[in-house]
């Protein structure tokens, strides 16, 4: 290795809190070479987020930070000194997870792609817009000259991690640091952004110092990866051996917590009972306009025509990217929101026809466990009073004893203790808390689980056990799942079945193994391609299918095909006619495209 | 996302207990300097108002004319009014009427403020843009002369003048109230409670409430401080209690054509109340602190 851009000694980021000092990172020792790619990965309070914010003298002021940073061959300085200010942005630059939060929603984006240009290189503001707008479009933002002056409330979250790119980007640095830059985004765009961050590194021979909790993320990005826990380095190698022969037993085991292990026996033969059958459901959300007189303009159709079912003890998967209508489905199944049209039948009985009273009692066997563990339970309540809630809606165990009683077999079934039931959500952890929610969800003994993004909120490790404990709890207590999620590899560990979901349509639906192996439909196979493989080898032989753009909003008007615009296998008739969701490989293997099949060599240029 | 919520999870751990319940908040009022200071003047004006008969050292209505106007002395430690009764009792006695009068219009509008607040963000559509546009308008009417009209039209006395201030001032509560259910009716808690099956009632008693609690206890701390000024102003102009019922608007009212020559007499009034509501603002200022760390 050359003479390191960054080499980092003895790291030690301590912080004062009101229960004494906590080590956040304990004598971490590392380097990057000049245009080298190099991951850290850890699980969430690893350290790995502090560190990276202390190579950029971030940290808030009740840290405490000792060792020595060198840079391009010179002193760094401390932490808060006037060197290290220097290098931000000008020679380090800065992608956080968050491109909501991280821009400033009250200037425009060009003016903070401006911003840094006229701090550090001293360009006049004309010189400063026409950068930024060449940046823009160097990222692939579309129409780079007109978005360059809109705010960023009106970017998705892709174009805004784009924009955040171009931003880190504008003063030529030497070293880029992405933090976490892709974990609040959909997989396929996910796999843009990835891309295009390696892209512009290695034509500019910026080095790039990604941090993520996701090692899968890593292995067609990184060269060498450091893997932290608990502050500390407990591994450090390059890619491929790191993912061929983990050195210590944490690394293998977050490797491990990727392999998603399928319990969940495919769909075999074994025909049971439809639970839950959903026909031609539609909802329609009125787009309003005007202050004073409100009129409607029109409707965005968030479902379109949904069929499906559910099988006693079965669990359908439900993907799709977000804006795709997957959590309306949800909702409408428990009339949560109130369908436009279409039917619900539950048991036998029609879910849309019952009266409040009906409906009421219909949820009883019916719930919902929902995405947030962090909003989704009342702060004021006790684990007891948020548990017993549903034994006092329907009035199942009475006494005050018996609730009691209930609270405590509920907890041991997800894996709780007795003794949590007095404490508040806020002493809990993400998983714990998801945890929670799910016991909340038993309390009546249900049928059915409506599970809607249950674990995309955890970090791996947390995941892969929630998912245990849903598959346990299933095998035990013999309830059905629709499982809504918008990771692929969540769907294919817990589900049965799949359904593939594109602007408020399902495009697929097939059984979980022949969907995964034979993907018919074009966007199905794009959504496979973009799941990142934990195995840089192949991660790097891969190639991906290039979707064009983002989700757009379906409005009533849109004719045709919704997934034309961005379809490789476009052709006129895609736009002019509505493909219906049709058998093709075998019966229950459904598609809605006129041109289904294996893809096609020829796609296949990323 | 992960990391987001995690930090949300310990910034939460972090935050001083908020939700501690009682035993906990009392501990960090008294840890807060400025809510100590109101907590102090509060409950000596409260319990000198409760304990008046015992602690009056005279009848607050026995007229001694040949004592009258004469400045503190140990029999009368704050001296005589103009027609010579004891300034230190009629200012105890007085306590009784303006601080208890506050209070109990305090209650009231607080009761009525969190309904029509409740109904109309519980509610929306219709039935929240009829209530918005009566709070607008009543917003919009300088409610001390709305107070007058009213009163002008009952007659004065203690209770037209309590009803009166009722009617006009719900309406910071319901705006208030209103604001914050809309806020806590779309937090994932409450969509979740509607999954387990629980009634319009349920969501409102055992959730909305309890989590729109702290900004509304504020609020009536604050108010009530507003509310003692207003009951004075209005008793000042001889619209509240008449003669010779002590109260500190009234007191101040007669005090003022003696300001020459006997100024204490305006004086022990007017730092009754001012005092008084200052340690309800500062009680309010402390509470903000203690139940939204947020806003520190």
């Amino acid at each position: 290795m050359s003479a390191p851009l960054l080499a980092v000694e003895d790291l030690t980021v301590t912080f004062a809190t009101a229960r004494g000092p906590i080590e956040a990172v304990r004598g971490v020792s590392f380097s990057v070479a000049p245009g080298e790619r190099v991951g850290v990965a850890g699980r969430s309070g690893s350290g790995k987020t502090v560190s990276a914010l202390s190579i950029t003298g971030l940290l808030a002021p009740t840290a405490r930070v000792s060792g020595t940073m060198r840079f391009a061959g010179g002193d760094a300085g401390g932490p808060r000194s006037r060197e290290r200010r220097a290098l931000r942005g000008r020679h380090i630059g800065m992608i956080f997870q968050d491109p909501l939060s991280s821009l400033n929603p009250t200037l425009t984006v060009g003016a903070q792609i401006a911003e840094p240009l006229r701090a550090h290189m001293h360009l006049s503001r004309a010189a400063a817009r026409s950068q930024a707008v060449d940046l823009l479009g160097q990222v692939g933002l579309p129409d780079a000259n007109r978005n360059v002056d809109e705010y960023p409330h009106r970017f998705s979250g892709g174009m805004r991690q784009r924009a955040m790119i171009a931003m880190a980007l504008a003063c030529e640095p030497t070293l880029v640091i992405a933090d976490e830059p892709t974990t609040a985004l959909d997989v396929t765009i996910q796999a843009q952004i990835l891309e295009l961050l390696v892209e512009q590194c290695e034509q500019r021979d910026t080095a790039l110092l990604l941090i993520t909790h996701d090692l899968g993320v890593l292995a067609g990005v990184a060269q060498r990866i450091v893997v932290m826990h608990e502050g500390r380095i407990v591994e450090e190698a390059a890619v491929d051996d790191l993912f061929r022969r983990p050195g210590h037993p944490y690394t293998a085991a977050m490797l491990a917590d990727l392999a998603l292990p399928r319990r969940t026996q495919a769909d075999g033969g074994r025909r049971t009972p439809p639970l839950l059958e959903v026909t031609d459901l539609t909802k329609a959300f009125p787009i309003v306009r005007g202050e004073a007189v409100r009129r409607t303009v029109g409707a965005v159709r968030a479902l379109d025509g949904v069929s499906l079912t559910v099988e006693e003890g079965r669990t359908l998967g439900i993907v799709g990217e977000s804006g795709c209508g997957k959590s309306t489905l949800a909702r409408c199944i428990l009339r949560l929101v109130e369908p436009s049209s279409g039917g619900v039948s539950f048991a036998g009985r029609d879910v849309l026809d019952c009266d409040r009273r009906e409906l009421r009692a219909l949820r009883r066997e019916m719930q919902m466990v929902f995405q947030d563990p962090f909003g989704s339970l009342d702060p004021r309540m006790t684990v007891q009073q948020i548990l017993a809630e549903p034994l006092q809606i329907h009035g199942v165990a009475r006494s005050r004893r018996a609730r009691f009683k209930r609270v405590a077999e509920l907890l041991a079934m997800v894996g709780l203790e007795p003794e949590h039931a007095a404490r508040h959500p806020r002493a809990f952890s993400g998983g714990q808390r998801q945890r929670i929610g799910i016991a909340r969800a038993l309390a009546t003994e249900p049928a059915l689980l409506v599970l809607d993004e249950p674990v995309s909120s955890l970090d791996v490790t947390t995941r892969a056990q929630i998912l245990a404990l849903l598959e346990d709890l299933q095998a035990r207590l013999g309830l059905s799942y629709v499982f809504v999620a918008h990771d692929l590899s969540l769907v294919r560990s817990i589900s049965h079945r799949v359904a593939v979901m594109y602007l408020g349509r399902i495009v697929e639906i097939a059984g979980r193994d022949e969907l995964f192996e034979h993907p018919e439909h074009p966007y199905t196979q794009a959504l496979l391609s973009a799941v990142p493989v934990p195995d840089p080898v192949r991660e790097r032989r891969r190639r991906r299918i290039a979707l064009r753009g983002e989700v757009q909003a379906a409005t009533v008007t849109a004719r045709g095909c919704r997934f034309a615009p961005r379809c490789p296998r476009a052709q006129p008739r895609c736009t002019a006619e509505d493909p219906a969701l049709l058998p093709t490989r075998a019966d229950d293997h459904r598609a809605a495209c006129f041109f289904p099949g294996p893809a096609a060599i020829h796609e296949e240029v990323a | 996302m992960a990391a987001t919520s995690e930090l949300a999870a310990e910034a939460e751990r972090l935050a001083p207990a908020a939700l501690a319940g009682p035993a906990g908040l009392g501990r960090q009022l008294v840890a807060d300097r400025t809510a100590l200071a109101g907590l102090v003047i509060v409950t000596v004006v409260l319990v000198g108002a409760l304990a008046a008969p015992a602690l009056a050292p005279h009848d607050p209505d026995v007229q001694d004319v040949l004592h009258r106007l004469q400045p503190p002395s140990a029999k009368h430690l704050l001296g005589t009014d103009q027609l010579g009764r004891d300034e230190l009792s009629r200012i105890l006695h007085g306590a009784r009427v303006s601080v208890f009068t506050a209070l109990a219009v305090g209650l009231a509008i607080l009761l009525v403020g969190l309904v029509v607040g409740m109904l109309s963000g519980l509610a929306g559509g219709l039935v929240d843009g009829l209530i918005m546009r009566l709070v607008d308008v009543l917003l919009a009417f300088p409610s001390l002369l709305l107070a007058l009209a009213v009163v002008g039209t009952l007659g004065p006395g203690l209770l037209h003048l309590a009803l009166a201030m009722t009617a006009v001032w719900w309406v910071d509560y319901a705006r208030l109230v209103r604001g914050l259910v809309l806020a806590v009716k779309e937090r994932p808690f409450v969509e979740a409670t509607r999954a387990q099956g629980a009634g319009g009632l349920r969501i409102a008693a055992r959730h909305v409430l309890p989590n729109i609690a702290s900004p509304v206890i504020v609020l009536a701390t604050l108010q009530t401080a507003r509310l003692l000024l207003a009951l004075a102003a209005l008793s000042f102009l001889g619209l509240g209690v008449g003669p010779p019922t002590a109260e500190w608007g009234s007191m101040l009212n007669d005090g003022k054509d003696f300001l020459a020559d006997a100024p204490q007499l305006m004086l022990w009034p007017g730092l009754a109340i001012t005092i008084t509501a200052l340690g309800l603002n500062l009680l309010g200022d402390g509470l903000r602190d203690v139940l939204d760390p947020n806003l520190r």
